[in-house]
């Protein structure tokens, strides 16, 4: 009889959990009764909630556990593991999961399923299919594609990736270079992190086809230092691609080269906007560049280059594979293909949840999240990372779509999904975003440098109850002036929190007038 | 906490200029390697980076002293980062930061009388839907309560120092 298969995930998310320690006990377990088992250590399947989440392989299907502590392993194995043992953690088949089965996994389509880092694995789930056919095609062709498939930036910015690519296709100069941004500092955000942890051939297999598009062949991936696991992983996956052909000066025989650099960052937030990722990966302070010019035309070493975010590459493979028709048709309006929410925060059941646009929080919240972890009430809802709105819940049921949103003013953003309960304090949130933007301001502008500061400093004010209606004037005159007068996101999209604190949330700016008033009764301090 | 011997802040420096001096725009991966060996980047070490990269010292300065991660004093032998973004704060990294800095004793931004601790504020670590996190050395630790703090912390061998982040 051959070793029975089972799967423990290595992925962060899994080892921050104990699956390091899981998958020891289970060798371990397994030694000391005589039973045969391979060892997987596969990705993530994105649902956090149940890391670390031990499969096992039967002849109908991959069956779970979850969340499987070392102290469980044993009854376990008493109760039948690795074959389908009736056990309190047992989840049945993992793909028929609700939470799984109400998805439209296309980018993430191989997540938690194959082993990482095997070659053989990944050309076994259609690994590799998008590069073989863009090898076959002229840059244009490729660039037409990914211009048909409607993919837009998955950063953040949502620009229109086939037509940045283009800009950089018809770029006289040489060298050109692939720049992948991998700096992905915003709370609420992971699905960067659960590419290059989970399934980092496919952010080399887009980075390649983008090289093939705009005629670049050196890549470079620049990821933050707070992900060092990603960084080894990236390396590695890299080195398996070059052995397996799939990367290096003659792609499968095809006299096409490519290369990909693994650079990491050193702890600077802003280092995620292009410009100063640029400066970075150049070797110098991560401070912002003006635009023009567009780094497509002059970006990384003054040359052409394609600045695209982690998620934006990975879905690349699977547009050449299965053709643009069949991505652009999920989806609404202009926003095509697929958005992979990162619900995360007070939530019970927190994951990646890659769903068609359209989506609302509303169904993300109940469909998916369970509720709070808490138990107690939702109260607010952060979307887009950092930069992102406290979404009124009045627009709970608007649908997740670029446009929808930037109606009434909030971003999609990156699909991050930040949940609070009821014990949230939106004035604390709101002087946080100032305090953040402080603490990260490059420095380059006033308003962004400056202003974050007096913005700690007026809500300061305010949750002291000093002046509440001069200062909340004060709070949005400095708010417009980030917002206009800023170089980049950083300053421009910091008041979008806040501001959407202050409407959404006003009595939360009123507490520290009652505390103040009741120091002093005889004085109301309401008066501006 | 001693600092490091001239003769290995030498080789050290030597080495990542060896190793980097071919790419472009080599200075981070220069510092991280020197970091990633020395514990931090000593001030000594500007010179020679600074010539082998054909830089001024003052761009050099300007690189190390934007970045938060790369640091000029030797660390602590655990440096423990705990998250302070907004998912972990929606599920209590303030309490536990809190319930660190008395444990521990020290303060945020600081390293304990004897040091072998140090915490750090760090703002996220993308275990947004297990927070709160932290990491100790480049170890990441999810939904971490206040005993499970504890229990990691003391399950450090007081001698060994946690991996340096590099």
């Amino acid at each position: 009889m051959s070793a029975a298969t089972v799967y423990v995930p290595a992925d962060s998310s899994a080892r921050a959990v104990g699956a390091d320690e899981v998958a020891d006990a289970i060798a371990a377990e397994a030694a000391r009764r005589g039973i045969a088992l391979r060892i997987v250590r596969n990705g993530s399947r994105g649902l956090a909630w149940l890391e670390p989440l031990v499969e096992c392989a039967t002849p109908s299907g991959r069956i779970g556990f979850g969340p499987v502590r070392t102290q469980d392993v044993a009854a376990l194995f008493d109760a039948g593991f690795p074959n389908a043992a009736r056990h309190a953690l047992a989840m049945g088949p993992v793909d028929e999961l609700p939470y799984l089965k109400s998805q439209q996994r296309l980018t993430f389509a191989r997540i938690g399923l194959t082993d990482p880092l095997s070659v053989d694995d990944y050309v076994a789930h259609e690994g590799f299919a998008g590069l073989r056919r863009a090898l076959a095609m002229q840059p244009e062709a490729i660039v037409n594609e990914v211009i048909e498939s409607g993919l837009r930036g998955r950063g953040g910015a949502a620009f229109p990736t086939g037509i940045k690519w283009q800009t950089a296709m018809r770029a006289a100069a040489a060298p050109k270079y692939v720049v992948c941004n991998a700096d992905e500092g915003d709370s609420g955000t992971f699905a960067d992190r659960l590419v290059m942890e989970s399934d980092p051939l496919m952010l080399i297999e887009g980075m390649t086809i983008a090289g093939l598009a705009i005629g670049a062949e050196l890549g470079y991936v620049y990821v933050r230092s707070e992900y060092p696991d990603s960084v080894r992983q990236l390396e590695q996956a890299a080195q398996a691609a070059r052995v397996a052909g799939y990367l290096g000066r003659d792609i499968l025989g095809s006299g096409r080269g490519f290369d990909i650099e693994v650079r990491m960052g050193a702890g600077s937030y802003v280092c995620g906007e292009e410009t100063a990722m640029l400066e970075s990966l150049e070797g110098r302070r991560g401070v912002v560049r003006a635009k023009p010019p567009l780094p497509a035309i002059k970006g990384l070493f003054g040359q052409p280059s394609a600045i695209n975010n982690v998620v934006t590459l990975a879905t690349v493979p699977i547009i050449l594979a299965r053709g643009a028709s069949f991505y652009k048709n999920f989806g609404v309006g202009r926003s095509r293909g697929t958005l992979t929410v990162q619900l995360a925060g007070n939530v019970r059941h927190g994951g990646l949840i890659e769903v068609a646009f359209g989506v609302t929080l509303r169904d993300l919240l109940e469909k998916w999240g369970g509720g709070t972890a808490s138990g107690r009430p939702v109260r607010a809802i952060q979307v887009g990372g950092p930069l992102g709105t406290y979404v009124s819940p009045s627009h709970w049921n608007t649908p997740l779509d670029y446009e929808a949103y930037a109606k009434f003013g909030g971003v999609v953003g990156h699909g991050g999904v930040v949940v609070h309960d009821d014990t949230v304090d939106l004035a604390k949130m709101a002087r946080f975003a100032m305090h953040f933007c402080a603490l990260e301001s490059c420095g380059k502008c006033t308003p962004c440098r400056i202003g974050a500061t007096r913005g700690v400093e007026v809500i300061d004010r305010i949750m002291a109850g000093q002046n509440v209606p001069a200062q909340i004037a004060l709070l949005r005159d400095l708010c417009d002036t980030m917002v206009s007068g800023s170089l980049c996101a950083m300053g421009g999209m910091t008041p979008f929190p806040v501001l959407s604190a202050l409407d959404n949330y006003p009595e939360d700016f009123q507490k520290g007038l009652d505390h103040a008033s009741r120091r002093n009764p005889q004085k109301p301090a309401a008066v501006a | 906490m001693s600092g490091v011997a001239t003769a290995d802040i030498q080789s050290a420096v030597a080495r990542a200029l060896e190793h980097h001096r071919a790419r472009q725009g080599a200075l981070l991966p220069v510092l991280h390697d020197v970091q990633h060996e020395l514990g931090y980047i000593p001030p000594e070490s500007i010179e020679a980076i600074a010539r082998g990269l054909n830089l001024s010292r003052a761009e050099v300065h300007g690189v190390i002293t934007y970045y938060a991660h790369f640091r000029q004093q030797a660390p602590a032998r655990h440096v423990i980062q705990l998250c302070q973004a907004e998912a972990c704060q929606s599920m209590g990294a303030e309490a536990l930061a809190t319930h660190a800095q008395a444990k521990l004793g020290c303060a945020m931004h600081s390293t304990t009388q004897d040091g072998r601790f140090a915490l750090e504020p760090v703002y996220c670590l993308g275990l947004c839907a297990s927070s709160p996190s932290m990491m100790i050395g480049e170890r990441v630790h999810a939904r971490v309560t206040p005993e499970r703090f504890d229990q990691l912390v003391g399950a450090l061998d007081p001698a060994t120092p946690s991996g340096a982040t590099t």
